[in-house]
């Protein structure tokens, strides 16, 4: 009973200084302590935003006058709106707002000017893409705020009469794709690339060190076998894993969880088909980099907290500094995020998911390219 | 046996960071040759066998390997030698017929079925071909991986310490299956611990610290190294040993339970000592052939001394 409670105080210290030189030897470990939290502190600290400013706005004038012209500026005052472009009319700002290029369409009736001169109380119209709620929430209730400081500046002189109590005009809000602004509507969708994320590079990410670390990869090199039939081989049957969590996915999202889908299911099979085979490469090309399974590990996670915070699952996209958005467009999450709420909320067709689809065919294509050449066909 | 070379290596080097690990090493294998790789743990053995089949590259050094260059055609190499590990390393989560099929896909052989089931039966396994290879013994295991590297009959093997921690045997037969193949024509080039295994080789070399210090045949590596050697039999050989070694004359001692080995390169000084030392003891001396264990230990020494510790 006595050995329990003796403690050598230089054993112990023989402990600590081990895994200090371990610790000092492992790059990667050493790496991640100091990486971790400092990404965690810049991307908490700097690039989440989860009041986002700057998102895109397009405008349909339809009347033009000193008013609507005060009114779109003094949208722009508020920081949350940039204006992007001004459309003919209400298909093309529509097909805007599927294709992800604006999130806000201005809409200004006809004979808005002469109707508010008139005293008739005309109404704008602001459509939202709110399938993210938190990322339209503040501005459309800036929205409202406009209104009524537009109104007292300028309807001045005369027409003074008007500035008080009630605006002198009225403004709507549509809130299109997500009409009740259900964040669950956003995020549940968002999971789908995320939980794909990790477990696909994870998995793949073990293959190759496995072979390394069981001895078993020696006896693959001595074989006549060339490094892309290997990647390949190795590829393939993940690609049904990742089909079919994907499927659970959806099945979750639409009858667990309510999510309403509009889409196709052949497009979404189509980008989940693409995702996954993104970060398959991604995989193994940690893989074929790592030296053992801990540290395809450890890089997995490394790969996986910048996908988390920047590709617009956790918070909105247009929330981020310039930056941040340079690194979210680099993952292949951020498309496919965009893809899969486009596809179950929007139910935007195959020509509007586009702009969203070539950028994770590139970076597929490049990743395999740098795998290929970072697999050691010798054991040097 | 008509002299066709199947593998002439020619001052192979191989760094491994700031360690010299092979040094200037040649080696050539002749067809239907068994040819043995000695030295001791560290020696290099595995590097240069990784080197002549494509597995790693050599910093210098040319040559071939069944003709083709074991620089630019590593991947002809790989098709037509078999190479057979040290540690096991088929995979242990496939059953055995799963790692013998997996490999006649990776060399295209046909008909697939029946090379597997053909493998299967001459290894006595058809009854087990559905097991987990990991639960097999280690004899099995080394039996597995040598049918598997055999599988696409190739006409070099490399075998990487075949036999190590199998029974005699079990050893016994695996070195009756390699003269079989040599009869065929086949070549191996094989490393081994074992004397006895060392032996039954055509052909020896011996390294240490990457340096090639002898080849040729058995007897031809003895008589190179121009030792005397003497048994003497007796008790308290220990204290005799220990006695001996400062002796001149006296280069090596080996103790064989009843009996020691005492070896030098002086004839006659070593039998001056011995004389001295067992005189007026029951000690009985009697000259001996110097066998491949002292000369492999005087070579191992030898290496030490004159190139001091090198790591």
């Amino acid at each position: 009973m006595k050995t329990l409670w003796t403690f050598s105080f230089s054993r112990w210290w023989a402990m600590v200084l081990k895994e200090f030189l371990q610790l000092k030897r492992d790059r990667i470990t050493f790496g991640m302590v100091i990486g971790i939290p400092l990404a965690q502190l810049v991307l908490f600290g700097y690039a989440i935003n989860t009041d986002p400013k700057h998102m895109p706005t397009a405008v349909i004038a339809a009347d033009r006058s000193e008013f609507t012209r005060s009114f779109i500026s003094a949208m722009e005052q508020t920081d949350y709106f940039r204006i992007v472009g001004e459309y003919p009319d209400e298909a093309t700002g529509r097909k805007a707002l599927l294709r992800g290029e604006a999130m806000f369409v201005l809409n200004v009736p006809a004979d808005f000017t002469r109707d508010l001169l008139r005293g008739d109380r005309p109404a704008l119209l602001v459509e939202a893409d709110a399938t993210d709620p938190v990322a339209t929430g503040t501005a459309l209730g800036a929205v409202e705020q406009i209104a009524r400081s537009v109104a007292r500046k300028d309807v001045g002189g005369s027409l003074a009469y008007l500035a008080e109590g009630e605006p002198p005009f009225a403004v709507h809000v549509h809130r299109l794709f997500n009409p009740e602004a259900n964040s669950r509507n956003n995020i549940v969708p968002g999971l789908m690339g995320t939980i794909l994320t990790l477990m696909m590079v994870l998995m793949t990410g073990l293959t190759m060190t496995r072979e390394r670390e069981r001895g078993t990869m020696e006896n693959l090199l001595a074989m006549p076998v060339r490094p892309f039939e290997v990647m390949a081989g190795k590829i393939v049957p993940y690609i049904f894993i990742g089909l079919l969590q994907a499927t659970l996915i959806q099945l979750a999202a639409r009858f667990v969880f309510q999510v309403p889908f509009v889409g196709s299911v052949a497009a979404l099979y189509f980008a989940a088909l693409l995702f996954v085979a993104a970060n398959l490469t991604v995989g193994i090309t940690l893989s074929s980099i790592a030296k053992n399974q801990l540290q395809a590990m450890q890089m997995t996670f490394f790969y996986f907290l910048p996908n988390m915070l920047l590709s617009g699952f956790m918070f909105p996209f247009q929330g981020m500094p310039k930056w941040a958005q340079c690194i979210g467009n680099v993952l292949p999450l951020t498309y496919f995020n965009r893809l899969v709420r486009a596809i179950f909320l929007k139910g935007s067709a195959w020509g509007d998911l586009w702009p969203n689809v070539w950028p994770m065919m590139v970076f597929t294509v490049i990743v395999m390219a740098v795998a290929v050449k970072f697999y050691r066909k010798t054991l040097d | 046996m008509n002299g066709e070379r199947v593998i002439d290596v020619r001052d192979l080097n191989k760094h491994f960071g700031d360690k010299h690990v092979v040094r200037n090493v040649s080696l050539q294998v002749d067809r239907g040759e068994i040819f043995g790789f000695l030295g001791p743990n560290g020696s290099g053995k595995t590097t240069t066998i990784r080197m002549v089949c494509g597995l790693l590259t050599p910093d210098s050094g040319r040559g071939t390997c069944l003709g083709y260059d074991i620089l630019r055609e590593s991947e002809k190499i790989k098709r037509e030698a078999g190479y057979m590990t040290q540690k096991f390393s088929f995979w242990d989560d496939l059953s055995i017929r799963e790692n013998l099929d997996f490999v006649a896909r990776m060399y295209g052989m046909r008909p697939r079925r029946k090379i597997v089931d053909d493998a299967l039966a001459q290894l006595g396994l058809v009854d087990r071909a559905e097991q987990l290879t990991g639960a097999l013994s280690g004899g099995w295991k080394q039996r597995l991986a040598l049918a598997a590297c055999m599988l696409h009959r190739p006409k070099l093997l490399l075998l990487d310490e075949p036999t190590a921690g199998v029974d005699p045997s079990a050893r016994r037969d695996f070195w009756e299956e390699l003269h079989r193949l040599a009869a065929q024509g086949i070549s191996v080039l094989v490393s081994t611990h074992y004397m006895d295994e060392a032996e039954r080789c055509h052909k020896l070399a011996y390294i240490a610290y990457g340096e090639l210090l002898a080849q040729g045949t058995a007897a031809e590596v003895a008589a190179a190294q121009k030792l005397s050697t003497w048994i003497v039999h007796g008790e308290d050989l220990g204290a005799l040993a220990e006695a001996l070694k400062k002796s001149p004359g006296v280069e090596q001692t080996v103790l064989f339970g009843a009996a020691l080995h005492a070896s030098g390169r002086d004839g006659a000084a070593l039998e001056r000592s011995l004389r001295e030392a067992t005189a007026g003891t029951a000690c009985r001396l009697e000259r001996t052939d110097t066998g491949l264990e002292d000369v492999f230990i005087h070579l191992m020494n030898h290496a030490v001394d004159r190139t001091g510790f090198r790591k």
